[in-house]
């Protein structure tokens, strides 16, 4: 007890924590305000905003998830390398030679389950009509997320560079060669030529815009790396603080006027 | 299909402890029902059926061919021989459309809990399947899983409150949401709640890892294409819209009116109502429509690709083995071929050798003018026939653009089930088809 009561009396504790702890109101008040990670919270929230049958807690679910699928992933990037001499053997080495051998089973099942709970998280804003005025916007934002979700789990399938890996990226792209006009396959493209060359190839299509190739290959790899490691998080960290900040500006969790 | 004998010792010690679970938990459902409910009688029911788990689960450890618990194979090969895409999309549908008809009955505890240990008993005894457990157990496939019976839990939890909720509003009173209005700081409420969800992930998400490897196929070789070949699971309802659509519409266009139709939604729906709390009555047509694009059109075409299609994409019962040497035979005709050929026993129409340009056009457009009326139709006369009918009084709300916008989602959407429908009962397979430009639809 005493040292309890040493340590938080300390100058240090004191520099890092600027209140007494939480105990009475007045200081429970304080924590909210002046620490930097409560500080997304509100002071203070109608009791039907927390309760769990109501939110799910779905949208802080997935975003604890993507807090884990980053730590993972860049305890997972000190192991792998993106090319094709390294990559398949990185992962069979992460499985069999790492300490902590489930870094990579923490990664791909947390992944899995942050598409679920996004979807879920979805549901019940829908179910709740909390898209509705003034969350339209938010709403969208949260759309986008979803997109981003689902795309950063699909450029990190590739990584591990099995069979299972290039051939549902190999499937789930060849959609895009047949994208209308702009894929090679596409209804349309005919009609996209200068002075009779065709503008649109398999070297120049969509797909090939994906991929970085003609097909799934060293290219597709490094590409799909660099979007999956940095690309896309930074642009779900940035749509994150937009969705959370518009959460607290259109006036918290939504509830019955 | 190779012996059962091994499959089932192997299965054992997981068909055991999922018995002992399912026995724990009803008998933890049993102890609150006699105590805190006061029901003895329920209390007492549902003791039987733990102790008749924890006897399945001495069973199945066996890993006994004559004892572990599973279907009859009268009951499995019945099952495969009558499944199939058309009888598993109806069968969803008026599964969907009951529970939702019925959503009162339902939503009694009693009632979902019911429900929720036969699909789970159920579950166990089709596990015993070697060729259920296959397709089920495959790492990447656990998953999806998960996402049936959390989907079912939340779906039960929303209903359960919307129907409180509306029969509040019936009797003029406000939604339950309302009564708890009253505020309270957020330390330590919410900052203890949100502490004690992450630690319940983070306990979920590491049993999972240790339990469930995640797979590691052989290096990649893009000589050996897998069979069969199929995208990641949550693309997989995309999929499986390939057997009714190109490529440009299931992969590419559909995707994007998706996207585009749910950020489009909250400036569509202009129903004031059901904002903030849970609620049916008051928005059927926007919760309906969800529903069906969401449950129906979504989650069920990703069940569907995951668990029933298999080598060449062809559809396999839930207990069927995944031959690659299964033939179906496809004799899908093209809408031209339909209408001149068959109905009016004439050759396509085709420009004749050498001509222009034009011409050529112009044959291909009279060739696949009844498709293309049809979709005109459709797509063109449909909406404001709609507007000055069943729809009047959305049109006076919505205004000329959000209408029409609204409408033509909602028709490219039903383009899927239409076309199903389409399929199975025409042999359609194209309603325009101009290989000429890569245009099927
Ligand atoms: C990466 C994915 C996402 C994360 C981490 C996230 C996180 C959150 C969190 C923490 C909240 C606070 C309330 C709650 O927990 O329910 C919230 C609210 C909200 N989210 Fe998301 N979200 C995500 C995706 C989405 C998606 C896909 C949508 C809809 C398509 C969406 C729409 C909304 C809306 C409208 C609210 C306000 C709800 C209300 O006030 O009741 N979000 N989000």
């Amino acid at each position: 007890m005493a040292i309890g009561e040493t340590i938080r009396n300390s100058q240090i504790w004191k520099s890092i924590f600027r209140h007494p702890m939480p105990l009475d109101r007045r200081n429970r008040i304080v924590v909210m305000l002046t620490n930097f990670f409560l500080h997304l919270h509100p002071v203070s929230i109608k009791k039907q905003g927390i309760a769990l049958s109501f939110t799910w807690c779905m949208g802080g679910v997935t975003f604890f998830l993507f807090l884990v699928e980053t730590v993972t992933g860049v305890l997972l990037m000190f192991y792998y390398r993106p090319t094709l001499e390294w990559a398949y053997n990185d992962i069979l080495a992460l499985r069999d030679v790492t300490s902590l051998g489930i870094l990579r089973e923490l990664h791909r099942w947390g992944a899995h389950a942050m598409v679920i709970t996004t979807w879920l998280h979805m549901y019940r804003v829908f179910l709740t009509g909390s898209y509705k005025p003034p969350r339209e916007f938010n709403w969208v934002i949260g759309v986008i997320l979803l997109l981003l979700t689902l795309l950063l789990s699909f450029t990190g399938y590739l990584l591990p560079w099995d069979q299972l890996a290039i051939w549902a990226i190999t499937v789930g792209s060849n959609m895009a060669r047949a994208t209308p006009f702009l894929g090679y396959e596409g209804p349309g493209q005919q009609l996209l030529t200068v002075g009779g060359i065709d503008m649109i190839t398999d070297g120049s299509d969509a797909r090939f815009g994906l991929l970085g190739a003609r097909f799934v290959g060293e290219e597709t790899l490094n590409r799909f790396y660099v979007l999956h490691c940095i690309a896309i998080p930074l642009a779900v960290a940035l749509l994150l603080a937009i969705h959370f900040w518009r959460v607290r500006k259109d006036g918290g969790i939504s509830g019955p006027l | 299909m190779h012996s059962n004998g091994q499959f089932l010792k192997d299965v054992a010690g997981f068909l055991g402890s999922y018995y002992t679970g399912l026995a724990l938990m009803n008998a933890v459902a049993a102890y609150l029902l006699w105590r805190r409910s006061k029901q003895p009688a329920l209390a007492l029911a549902w003791t039987v059926f733990s102790a008749a788990m924890m006897i399945l689960a001495g069973l199945a450890l066996s890993g006994e061919e004559r004892l572990v618990p599973k279907l009859p194979s009268a009951v499995t090969s019945l099952v495969n021989q009558l499944s199939g895409p058309v009888l598993y999309t109806l069968g969803t549908t008026a599964l969907l459309t009951v529970l939702f008809v019925f959503r009162r009955f339902f939503v009694k505890p009693m009632v979902a809990w019911t429900i929720l240990n036969g699909m789970l008993l159920l579950m166990g005894l089709s596990m015993a399947d070697a060729n259920f457990a296959s397709i089920v157990m495959k790492p990447d496939n656990v998953p999806i899983v998960g996402l049936v019976f959390l989907l079912a839990f939340f779906t039960w939890v929303a209903t359960k409150q919307a129907v409180v909720n509306d029969d509040r509003i019936a009797q003029g009173l406000p939604p339950m949401e309302k009564l708890d209005d009253e505020k309270v700081l957020v330390w330590p409420d919410l900052v203890y709640t949100e502490l004690i969800c992450m630690v319940a992930v983070s306990a979920f998400l590491l049993v999972w890892a240790i339990f469930l490897p995640a797979p590691l196929e052989e290096p990649a070789s893009s000589v050996k294409t897998p069979n069969p070949s199929k995208a990641p699971w949550y693309f997989l309802g995309l999929q499986e819209m390939l057997v009714y659509f190109d490529p440009w519409y299931a992969g590419v266009v559909l995707p994007s009116l998706v996207i585009f139709g749910l950020m489009a939604m909250p400036y569509l729906d202009f129903n004031k109502k059901g904002n903030g709390y849970y609620s049916i009555a008051e928005r059927k047509f926007s919760y309906l429509t969800f529903q069906f694009g969401f449950l129906e059109l979504w989650i069920t075409l990703i069940i569907l690709g995951t668990f029933l299609r298999g080598p060449n994409w062809n559809f396999f019962g839930p207990f069927e083995y995944w031959s690659p040497y299964k033939v179906e035979v496809l004799n899908n005709v093209d809408l031209p071929q339909m209408f001149w050929v068959n109905l009016l026993d004439r050759p396509l129409p085709r420009a004749p050798q050498g001509s222009g340009t034009l011409a050529q056009i112009g044959y291909i457009l009279l060739r696949e003018a009844p498709g293309l009326l049809l979709l005109g139709a459709y797509l063109v006369i449909l909406p404001p026939l709609l507007a000055v009918t069943v729809f009047r009084g959305f049109f006076a709300k919505m205004g000329f653009i959000r209408y029409m916008v609204m409408s033509n989602l909602m028709l490219l959407m039903l383009s899927l089930p239409l076309k199903m429908i389409l399929r199975w009962t025409l042999n359609l397979k194209y309603l325009v088809s101009i290989p000429e430009f890569s245009l099927n639809f």
